[in-house]
């Protein structure tokens, strides 16, 4: 057994990886698997023969919809969103990936307004990854923003929580920090 | 009277769908429901945070898993992301005492603490299994006459615990429209993805997701599609006109949630429903109701 297979077994959902029989069900199932540089059944193969940097490096986890129907027809109990979910973890933390997708991206600037303010006020959000990622789409958007702003779906304010309850939540995360991770 | 805790997420508390909030309590009020607002409740994580930092992920709907557990009522939400969020952290919470041991950890550092007894549940299955499709029949004022609804699940109502309804092809909004006086055309598509937050990353990816959507339910001949999600309606109302632009359809579908279009029936004013949030007009589709 390779150390990549054991660090994946290691993640909670990442066990099941050893039981694919390779029938290319999950990969069928995908609506963006024709869009990934390797399919979700190839990075499972990919993972078991050790592959790491190619699997950590590919783009094929950062086009993953969170749909699960992959989840929920594997005839092997493969939690293979999951997987999907822990390969993008992975990738972020050895910075392997990020070249051929903008989504690590916009993960980043949803989990930063996450984590600092305890909610997502949406247009400060998709704002800040037009910055980061192309500041010339965020004008192409204009029309579908003024639209939203007309029917009253801009909120410019993000929700606050109350001082004690982000102080609460401020604690519960560095704890979480400080423990680094699961593994 | 029901009680439930309720966590309103927040795309239908403060962000783009307010409208699915105010529709939902008021539908729920007319159903004798009573929704308690989660008083302090944080940003569940979304699926962006668990592709991130799992720990952190955990943590941010464990916190008000802890919160809800003091109330002792089941947990519902309106929102999919969240639901789907909420009850995977419940149930890797009881599978996995490695991980509980470090949220447990984690949640201590703010004096908190999760024994794991919280149901978490989406407003629709409250709504059909709670109240019933018979009492919901019993308050319809406005019968909905024939409308051509078209039902959509998307993905993470259903998926991937299996929960109150089948994971391909679901049934209880179909009879929820049928017991309002609707119609819910037939639409395979109903399960089927709508881009999630990739229309923010990938949007080119994404519209050819909506396209097919739309063109399903179109093709069925529906007048409107009903969801169950913020994210799904933002993607098909916001993005409609994207979708024509790009591939040159003339689509237009009003996306309502299914609490709006209870709430029609219910003969609620729009005060209560905000059917003029929709992007896509709704009018045409509904006049005759008011």
């Amino acid at each position: 057994m390779n150390s990549f297979v054991e660090e994946i077994c290691a993640i909670p959902g990442g066990e099941s990886i050893r039981l694919c029989i390779q029938c290319g069900t999950c990969t069928a199932s995908c609506p963006n698997a024709g869009s990934m540089e390797h399919t979700p059944s190839e990075l499972i193969a990919m993972a078991r023969a050790g592959m790491r940097e190619e699997v950590l490096s590919s783009n094929a986890m950062w086009f993953c919809l969170s749909c699960y129907l992959c989840t929920v027809r594997c005839p092997r109990g493969i939690k293979q969103t999951e997987l999907m979910h822990a390969l993008e973890r992975l990738a972020v933390r050895y910075r392997l990936s990020h070249a051929r997708s903008r989504t690590p991206i916009m993960y980043r600037s949803f989990g930063d307004f996450v984590y600092s303010l305890g909610s997502i006020p949406e247009i400060g959000f998709i704002t800040w990854f037009y910055l980061l990622t192309n500041p010339l789409h965020a004008l192409r958007m204009l029309p579908v923003a003024l639209r939203l702003l007309r029917n009253g779906r801009l909120s410019i304010k993000a929700r606050r929580l109350k001082p004690q309850a982000q102080q609460q939540l401020k604690a519960i995360l560095d704890r979480a920090q400080l423990l680094g991770g699961l593994s | 009277m029901k009680y439930y805790t309720y966590f309103p997420g927040c795309s239908s508390s403060h962000g783009g769908t307010k409208a699915y909030g105010w529709s939902a309590r008021a539908v729920a009020r007319a159903l004798d429901v009573e929704l308690i607002e989660l008083e302090d409740w944080n940003c569940c994580g979304s699926t962006p945070s668990t592709s991130l930092d799992e720990l952190a992920s955990f943590c941010c709907a464990a916190r008000n898993l802890a919160l809800a557990e003091k109330r002792g009522f089941d947990m519902v939400t309106p929102c999919s992301a969240c639901y789907v969020i909420l009850s995977r952290t419940n149930s890797y919470l009881k599978v996995y005492p490695k991980l509980k041991a470090k949220v447990d950890e984690c949640l201590a550092a703010g004096n908190l603490e999760y024994r794991g007894t919280v149901k978490v549940r989406h407003i629709l299955d409250i709504f059909v299994n709670d109240v019933g499709y018979d009492v919901i029949r019993s308050r319809v004022k406005r019968n909905l006459g024939g409308l051509q609804v078209a039902p959509y699940y998307g993905c993470q109502i259903v998926r991937p615990r299996p929960s109150f309804d089948h994971p391909e092809f679901p049934q209880s909004l179909d009879k929820l429209i049928a017991s309002l006086g609707g119609e819910p055309v037939s639409f395979p598509l109903k399960s089927r993805c709508c881009g999630g937050s990739l229309v923010i990353s990938e949007e080119t990816l994404a519209l050819d997701l909506l396209r097919k959507l739309l063109n399903c339910a179109f093709a069925n001949g529906a007048e409107c599609l009903v969801t169950v999600c913020p994210l799904c309606q933002t993607n098909l109302d916001t993005y409609q006109s994207r979708v024509n632009k790009r591939f040159k359809t003339h689509f237009e579908l009003p996306i309502l949630f299914f609490t709006q279009l209870m709430g029609v029936a219910f003969g609620l004013g729009d005060e209560d429903l905000g059917l003029k949030t929709c992007i896509v007009p709704a009018d045409r589709v509904l006049a005759r109701y008011f």
